[in-house]
């Protein structure tokens, strides 16, 4: 069984202490929902959790084996999506995501790009350069790769920003696919909450303190 | 790789193109003195479009997110800058080599110094766009980023132009150039081994 855990995560940027002593833990079929206002640290939470930043103290734990960073096996089991959408405006809809899926190398597989343009009713825009699309049409570009990929742990930065909300029911409808398949997912939103979601809220492991003082003590 | 537009490339060729041209105009046209400066023109030209197009290396990718996503790829992100970069010596580097021959005319070159140019140029060009590699790393998220960019890896152009122009000199001279190539080939090939790693290691720093 899959499970995703994170130990005593302490994060600091620039000279802020975003949040100390951090615990979570995520199993196959779970969802990880992040609440906390602006800036409380969630998206520094996700962006840690792909590695893209290193946390000061604490590791972040797959399957009962340490994550090392700078380590590239560990990238091949999850997908990050983050507040910007990766396209490229002199591809169109369909080299976009085609590139996408070479550069993972999950192949060419006619069917999945099509179902995955289908499934964010992105055919008809299919060869249209990407940089005639509207902010909800990229990002609903960006969510199609998550109808490619085989990763078992999803990363979600407020997938559901711009998009409309007949857009966020098809993103609902495949994030509980991906729960019943027993993926994992962290995800940090405010449009999406269901029952069953774990709530971590970053608030309660925030800390006032600067570096300075958490050096101090 | 289709990574970029075309414009792109026909702008640093464009702007190659001019700045050698200018030469001859600003110098005056005596065929002498246009065959002494013509190797160190057209090689101060080709670092200046290299410089031209550096900054763009990276920054289209820092700035629509895809850098991320590069970086999370599963293979080492050393050999996603080696990829890049030769793409951008394919787009911008290779069109200087093709068009070079026109200038030389252009600049009363002889042809035995004229074939010994063309090697410089291949072994010279894709050091520029290794070398600069770091740079446009270094410089994502800077604020006036272009002229930071010149002011960083310029200086390191030098060794490149030293021995490139030395070499097309020494057969303008009748005397072998070999040496100067050999050394050529060894930033050539230094380039290629730490480039990469330097630039991939600014870049994990820049997406922090």
């Amino acid at each position: 069984m899959d499970v995703f855990s994170g130990e005593s995560l302490t994060c600091i940027r620039g000279d802020r202490v975003v949040f100390t002593n951090l615990n979570f833990s995520i199993e196959e079929g779970e969802v990880l929902n992040l609440q906390g206002p602006n800036g409380s640290g969630k998206s520094t939470l996700l962006r840690l959790m792909a590695g893209l930043i290193s946390p000061l103290e604490g590791k972040l734990i797959w399957n009962g084996s340490e994550v090392q960073i700078q380590e590239r096996d560990f990238c091949i089991y999850f997908h990050y999506v983050g507040h910007q959408d990766a396209i490229k405006n002199a591809l169109t809809v369909e080299e976009n995501l085609r590139f996408w899926s070479d550069l993972r190398s999950l192949g060419q597989n006619e069917s999945m790009i099509k179902r995955a343009l289908d499934t964010f009713s992105l055919t008809d825009l299919s060869s249209l350069p990407a940089r005639f699309l509207s902010a909800g049409q990229r990002k609903r570009l960006n969510l199609t790769r998550l109808c490619t990929t085989t990763a078992r742990l999803w990363i979600l930065d407020e997938p559901a920003n711009s998009l409309d909300k007949e857009s966020s029911e098809i993103l609902n409808d495949l994030i509980k696919v991906h729960q019943k398949d027993g993926g994992i997912l962290a995800i940090a939103t405010h449009d999406i909450v269901m029952p069953g979601h774990k709530i971590l809220n970053i608030t309660d492991f925030s800390n006032t303190k600067n570096f300075k003082d958490l050096n101090d003590e | 790789m289709a990574f970029r537009n075309g414009t792109d490339s026909w702008v640093v060729v464009m702007f190659f193109m001019i700045v050698v041209i200018l030469f001859p105009l600003g110098v005056g046209p005596e065929p002498d003195i246009l065959n002494k400066i013509s190797s160190g023109v057209i090689w101060v030209a080709a670092l200046l479009s290299a410089m031209l197009s550096m900054d763009r290396l990276f920054h289209v990718d820092y700035d629509d997110g895809s850098l991320e996503l590069l970086v999370l790829h599963p293979q080492p992100l050393e050999f996603i800058v080696l990829a890049k970069v030769l793409a951008h010596w394919l787009t911008t580097g290779l069109p200087l080599i093709i068009v070079s021959p026109l200038l030389a005319i252009f600049l009363n070159m002889d042809i035995s110094s004229y074939f010994v140019l063309i090697i410089t140029l291949f072994l010279g060009t894709p050091t520029l766009s290794l070398i600069g590699s770091i740079g446009a790393a270094l410089i994502l998220g800077a604020r006036r980023s272009g002229a930071l960019l010149s002011l960083i890896i310029l200086p390191l152009f030098i060794p490149v132009l030293i021995f490139g122009v030395s070499a097309v000199e020494a057969s303008i001279l009748g005397v072998s150039s070999k040496p100067q190539l050999l050394i050529l080939g060894g930033l050539f090939l230094l380039s290629s081994a730490l480039c990469p790693i330097a630039s991939a290691a600014s870049l994990r720093q820049a997406i922090e």
